[in-house]
């Protein structure tokens, strides 16, 4: 299908099946009820398990297939954010013209960042690409959130290209040539896809479930997949293969007679092109780009997303990202209210003494929790969660196996 | 020229930290080869152990002062703290005012102790893994430091003042034979100068002049042989891990009076500090503590208002472009040695 094997058409239509039917199966607590709280298929998180999804995939692309790891992606995000909040205040609400002035421009970003570190490898490359980052951060902070219509002047650059700290945002007065000004209410207009608005939604109650089918989730949704396809393309093409070998022996490569350089830098750029149609996702969703989007932490947060998967594989980062946001989103919600009434059951002395004890882990204490499921993951699992679900069913298989093996033999007659 | 000297001596006291920082980072790279992430949470667990050794200190009880009267009549209730009744008053206070150079005392053992369970139990095992796992070890090690920090602490920064001889600032100016009023600077960031200036020193003269030192350095040069030679070469490794450790907890505890710690504190330094080694050149001691310095100097020349007015937001960006314009010209570092980290 697609130009696939059979195995991956069916990766690729599982996938598509968690994604279009997510709605449903992130809600399967009824509204209402103590466990409620788990629910996590509300919009506004599903869109971020699927944008950052795939900054995952993108970064996966580079670090999983070359091994270099780059600890600096996050600017690229930055610049697709800020691509398309420009889009949308000098044309329109149209998001396509949006996402690919995202993808341009920081494929434009990725060449020279990616021209210029992938001249080293190894923890130099690392620190380079950090040191861009950076750099894009501090630029996007101050320097060019500097007036450039000169002071006094009401103009569109009065916050400057970035708008500093507060971040660009949506004005009423934005010229938007190919779109209104306004909406029709004189309230500002929303990112839309040929007039269906990102953020309508419908909801279907079924008995006490209530499940939010939203437009931006499910457009999210899908160039999430397209990028998904694209990159199990990638995965098994002899570029693909290229990629891999850079990783594994780029010596043995460069003394085959292929120059690795121009393979890295299309890799570098690929990745950094997903990361910015992330980004431009991102403001295409919720209409606003901010700086801290480009800060050395958001980096952190993918390579903690791909690695926690599995990287390497193809479903790793989504699976990671998945694991992530919602941790990030429910973990945290829990308070020691909620801790008290799950364990209500045990005697008062031992309730208090166990939430007390799983208390740091949850509510503000979510990041503890990330940081020693990492540790474990990079100590015991290098493959991430794609092994340890790849150990365990063959653990299953081998038990299986054994018993069928006692089977035949104990049905085998003897001669 | 004042100006000049004045930028050179706000640029001291930022350098000493990036040279610290730095310079344990190198020592850990060049013994064990291993790129610790976590050596920024090391540099915020010195700092609060001089929160934790000012907080102890501070410790007191309530006692009924028959003396003064609050204003509804009745005895005041003071707060007095234990080491009052321990060591009398006067020095009781001078102690809690000293708080901050006593946690150089105190918190020496538990870095040490720190660097060695983190070198035993966690980093030992990565030796033969490759860098990125290093990396990303170190860095999961480093958030979970930093929310235990976090958990304990909460993320307010914590003001923790210098000894009160120290607060204030003096004329360097006047001293040095310039106009009166050009140069002043803080006491406390002289003092934290000449403290980096010693550590610096003693590690050097450790490694240096001490038989221990010399087959750390030998070891550093050729593991191997060191080995065959019937030396334990990674029992040595550890202690230099825990010396490193032990270094960037020193500059944390000193740097509480400039900045009060909170719990990030060792991450925003971490970055600058890696840009700082790889500057300098990968494995080299001198280049790290010569990097820093620089890096730190460059820093406040850039943050000139003379210089911002010119190029805006310069001094954010200044030392990241010179990292990328070193890296490229030459890939070793300022003083890095030939064969380290080349791959």
């Amino acid at each position: 299908m697609f130009g696939l094997n059979k195995k991956d058409s069916t990766l690729l239509l599982i996938v598509a099946g968690l994604v279009l039917l997510a709605p449903f199966l992130l809600n399967p607590f009824p509204e209402g009820s103590a466990m409620a709280q788990f629910n996590a298929g509300y919009p506004d998180l599903m869109q971020r398990f699927v944008i950052f999804g795939i900054f995952a995939i993108g970064f996966n692309i580079l670090f999983g297939l070359t091994g270099y790891l780059s600890f600096g992606h996050a600017a690229f995000l930055g610049v697709g954010s800020y691509a398309a909040m420009w889009m949308f205040k000098l044309f329109g609400m149209n998001v396509l013209p949006a996402l690919a002035l995202s993808i341009l421009m920081s494929g434009l970003f990725a060449v020279v960042i990616g021209y210029v570190s992938l001249r080293r490898s190894g923890i130099y490359f690392s620190i380079l690409t950090l040191a861009f980052a950076m750099m894009s951060y501090a630029l996007a902070y101050s320097v060019l959130a500097a007036d450039m219509d000169g002071p006094d002047q009401q103009g569109l650059l009065q916050k400057g290209l970035t708008g500093g700290e507060t971040g660009l945002q949506l004005t009423l007065d934005d010229p938007r040539i190919l779109g209104q000004q306004t909406a029709g209410d004189g309230n500002l207009p929303v990112p839309s896809l040929f007039g269906l608005e990102m953020r309508s939604a419908s909801e279907l109650n079924v008995g006490d479930w209530v499940f939010t089918f939203s437009a931006g989730y499910y457009f999210s949704a899908i160039v999430m997949l397209l990028s998904f396809y694209l990159s199990i393309r990638i995965f098994r093409s002899p570029f693909g293969l290229v990629l891999r070998s850079i990783k594994s022996n780029q010596q043995r490569l460069s003394y085959t007679g292929m120059n690795p350089k121009p393979y890295m830098l299309a890799a570098f750029v690929i990745s950094g092109m997903y990361a910015g149609l992330a980004g431009g996702l991102m403001a295409a969703m919720d209409p606003l780009a901010g700086p801290e989007r480009m800060f050395w932490t958001a980096s952190g947060e993918v390579v903690l997303m791909t690695i926690l998967g599995g990287v390497g594989t193809l479903i790793g980062p989504v699976l990671g990202a998945g694991a992530i946001k919602y941790m990030e989103n429910i973990l945290s919600k829990i308070n020691s209210d909620i801790l008290h009434s799950w364990f209500a059951f045990l005697p008062d002395g031992l309730e208090d003494f166990v939430v007390t004890l799983i208390y740091p882990f949850i509510g503000k204490g979510w990041h503890l929790t990330l940081g020693i499921i990492f540790m474990l993951v990079v100590i015991f699992l290098p493959g991430g969660l794609v092994e340890g679900g790849q150990r365990i069913a063959r653990a299953m298989r081998r038990k299986k196996q054994t018993a069928s093996d006692d089977d035949t033999k104990a049905k085998q007659p003897a001669e | 020229m004042e100006a000049i000297i004045l930028q050179i001596l706000n640029g001291l006291d930022k350098g000493s930290a990036y040279a610290l920082i730095a310079l344990g980072l190198t020592l850990i790279f060049g013994t064990l080869g291993v790129v610790n992430f976590a050596h920024g949470a090391l540099f915020m667990i010195g700092a609060f152990c001089a929160v934790t050794l000012s907080r102890i200190l501070s410790l007191s009880h309530t006692v009924v002062d028959e003396t003064q009267k609050d204003f509804l009549g009745n005895p005041l209730q003071v707060e007095v703290p234990y080491v009052y009744n321990i060591f009398g008053q006067a020095t009781g206070e001078a102690i809690i005012d000293w708080a901050v150079p006593l946690a150089i005392l105190f918190t020496i053992p538990i870095m040490i102790g720190v660097g060695w369970i983190m070198e035993r139990g966690l980093i030992k095992h990565f030796y033969k893994r490759p860098h990125a796992d290093q990396i990303l070890v170190t860095f999961g090690l480093a958030i979970v430091l930093q929310e235990v920090i976090k958990y304990f602490y909460g993320a307010n920064p914590i003001p923790t003042p210098a000894p009160e001889a120290f607060i204030g600032s003096f004329d360097f100016g006047a001293m040095i034979g310039f106009e009166a009023g050009q140069i002043i600077y803080p006491y406390w960031r002289i003092v934290y100068f000449m403290f980096a200036a010693v550590i610096i020193g003693a590690v050097f003269a450790f490694l240096q002049f001490t038989t221990f030192g010399m087959v750390v350095r030998a070891g550093m040069a050729d593991r191997e042989t060191v080995g065959l030679l019937g030396i334990n070469i990674d029992r040595r490794f550890t202690i230099m891990f825990g010396i490193a450790a032990a270094v960037a907890g020193l500059a944390g505890v000193m740097y509480t009076p400039i900045n009060s710690p909170n719990y990030h504190m060792g991450m925003d330094f971490l970055v600058l500090s890696f840009v700082v080694v790889v500057v300098g050149g990968m494995g080299s001691l001198p280049g790290a503590v010569l990097a820093g310095f620089l890096l730190g100097i460059l820093e406040s020349f850039a943050s000139m208002p003379e210089v911002t007015s010119i190029i805006p937001g310069i001094n954010q960006v200044i030392i990241y472009l010179v990292a990328i314009i070193i890296l490229l010209t030459r890939p070793r570092g300022l003083m890095g040695r030939k064969g380290v980290m080349e791959d």
